[in-house]
């Protein structure tokens, strides 16, 4: 590391006040210290609790999705393996004996969107430090890492491109950059796709195919994409242990719920995720499910009514139920800043979402929706939960 | 020109335009805006009705009771915006039929009633005509912009006319569904604000 080090303090001088890069001073203070600790001090006195910064939050966070980045490679490739009858022999031998076909199958899908959102991604992210003379901060990291994750895999590159520019800009930048945004910004530019060209985004997934492949174009529908045609479980072709663990299509890194509960304890264990959104969110789902379950005989069509009367169980395990919850509600920027707050906020993400998924078919995936939705009123949940808060220790004190 | 007639006339195109500083009238600013022909038509017939009805409301404004002030000025502009529906309903049906009540709608648009309230109502009708004038070009400039994003955005078109041939008719662009939604007139507007606000600092509301 130390030749590193000095190459970074020997070019120092041009980036700073005065020297010939001075405009770029952003682009080498990310450098710095993406790759070693800030030499900065605090000045004066201060009150330390912890030595969390922005720098280790980020990073606990990109470490709780490694589970659910490698997954989506693994099983990226072997969706594509299934549809290929070019690797139908390593198909055939099962998962055990031919996983690392399909990890390499599935960089060769993943990597290339990954590098496209932190190359487009990274670029505005530059522009704007660079113009607004703040600096580059580690937020970026994790929305570069999750906005790959809850893509088909087969997305056009320039269209990853096109979602998180507008993700950064419109989703973080327009309101004053990190810590500034309201909405999720990956998930910002996930809802953009699936607005502007909704047919990549409907809930197929077309499995990507190496030239040459004997087939073309297979399209292996999501579960929930095909539940809205006829709403039986029965008829999924996948049993749900394949939807816990995660061997089914569906966007990259959104399929597995066992990875997703693997990075949920991570995140609970430091801290860096609320135990308390994550909870509420999943009793939410359950108890809007149940009452879907009840009222499933009220259904217009059998496709309906079987959607309907669908157990809380399947709910938690399909689409990205858990990765939203685990991952995206938790953003501790645009959720509920306070512990009343956030168990309204996760309750209300929860009970959404089964209603988006199963009372509005031209919708298949609710959670995305949901969270963006409970973004917009997170800071209202706030407000009234410090109101009632206030109203309450004035009639203690009988003011 | 003088100092204040050309206030009049240059300011609601830029530092208080109607739409993205006001922001008024931007339910029809949403609503039509989905092509570049839509959103001509929809100004012409608001700058239509809005010179006019400055116009005949300055004339009659010193003999209009305070009292009753209101119904008199929306009576004017009810009249003239019929004018218009029916122009439009006998000359260009097609349009007509896409711009649907919008066109009726230019009686609540709070431009023609905030712009009768606070000039037509105080100034001769010579400036209220011109103020009528500047501000629906304030406006129109704003509906037209937005419709070019939104119709070459989302279906490839200006005017009806390809500029980017679809992945549909066997081009390379693939239209932007979100432009063909309305809220997508939340972003372009937004943007517009943006960009207004950084090259006139003026324009941004004490912090």
């Amino acid at each position: 590391m130390a030749p590193l080090r000095k190459l970074l303090d020997k070019i120092a001088p041009l980036f700073e006040e005065g020297g010939k890069y001075a405009k770029l001073y952003p682009l080498y203070e990310a450098a710095d210290s993406f790759l070693f600790t800030p030499g900065k001090r605090a000045q004066g006195a201060v009150h330390v609790r912890d030595g969390m910064d922005i720098k280790r939050l980020m990073v606990t966070v990109v470490i709780a999705l490694l589970p659910c980045t490698i997954w989506a490679m693994v099983n990226t490739g072997w969706q594509q393996m299934a549809a290929d009858s070019a690797h139908s022999v390593a198909f055939a031998a099962g998962l055990k004996a031919s996983w690392q076909t399909a990890l390499g199958l599935g960089a060769l899908a993943f990597l290339p969107v990954y590098a496209v959102t932190i190359a487009v991604g990274g670029l505005f992210e530059a522009i704007f430090a660079t113009v607004r003379k703040h600096e580059i901060n580690e937020g970026f990291l994790v929305t570069s890492m999750l906005f790959p994750l809850i893509l088909p895999p087969d997305m056009p590159l320039w269209m990853v491109g096109v979602g998180i520019a507008f993700g950064v800009v419109i989703g973080k930048e327009v309101f004053g950059g990190t810590g500034m945004n309201v909405l999720n910004p990956a998930l910002t530019g996930r809802i953009f796709l699936f607005f502007a060209y909704p047919s990549y985004m409907s809930g197929s997934v077309w499995r990507i195919l190496p030239e040459g492949g004997a087939v073309d174009g297979v399209t292996g529908a999501t579960a929930l994409g095909e539940l809205v045609g006829h709403g039986d479980v029965a008829q999924l072709g996948y049993s749900w242990s394949d939807y816990f663990w995660g061997l089914v299509p569906g966007s990259m890194g959104e399929t597995s719920a066992f990875c997703c509960l693997l990075g949920a304890a991570f995140l609970i264990f430091t801290k860096v995720g609320s135990w308390r959104i994550m909870t509420s969110c999943v009793l939410g789902l359950t108890a809007m499910t149940l009452l879907m379950n009840a009222l499933s005989a009220g259904g217009s069509t059998e496709a309906i009514q079987g959607f309907l009367a669908m157990g809380p169980e399947w709910h938690l395990v399909l689409g990205g139920f858990a990765f939203g919850t685990v991952f995206m509600a938790t953003d501790p920027v645009s959720a509920a800043q306070t512990d009343r707050g956030r168990w309204i906020y996760g309750f209300l993400i929860g009970a959404l979402t089964p209603i988006v998924r199963v009372i509005n078919p031209a919708y298949p995936e609710g959670v995305m929706l949901a969270i963006i939705f409970m973004n917009v009123f997170a800071p209202t949940i706030d407000y009234y939960v410090v109101k009632a808060n206030i109203r309450r220790r004035e009639a203690r004190l009988g003011v | 020109m003088n100092k204040a007639t050309k206030a009049i006339l240059v300011d609601p195109l830029h530092v208080k335009n109607p739409i993205t500083l006001q922001v008024l009238g931007i339910c029809s600013a949403l609503a039509v805006t989905t092509k570049v022909e839509t959103s001509l038509v929809m100004s012409a017939a608001l700058t239509f009705v809005l010179v006019l009805s400055n116009f005949s409301i300055s004339v009659l404004r010193n003999k209009i009771p305070g009292s009753v002030r209101i119904i008199t000025q929306l009576s004017i502009i009810a009249s003239l915006v019929i004018v218009a529906d029916q122009i439009l309903q006998a000359y260009f049906y097609d349009v007509s039929k896409e711009l649907t009540v919008f066109v009726g709608l230019i009686i609540t648009n709070c431009i023609v009633m905030g712009r009768a309230e606070a000039f037509a109502m105080a100034n001769p009708p010579g400036k209220s005509a011109l103020d009528g004038l500047s501000n629906a070009i304030g406006y129109s400039w704003i509906l037209i912009v937005v419709g070019l994003f939104r119709e070459l955005l989302g279906s490839g078109e200006i005017l009806g006319r390809t500029v980017f041939a679809t992945t549909a008719e066997g081009g390379w662009y693939v239209p932007n569904g979100l432009m063909v939604l309305s809220p997508s007139a939340f972003f372009i507007i937004g943007m517009i604000i943006w960009v207004q606000r950084t090259l006139t600092p003026d324009m941004n509301e004490e912090a």
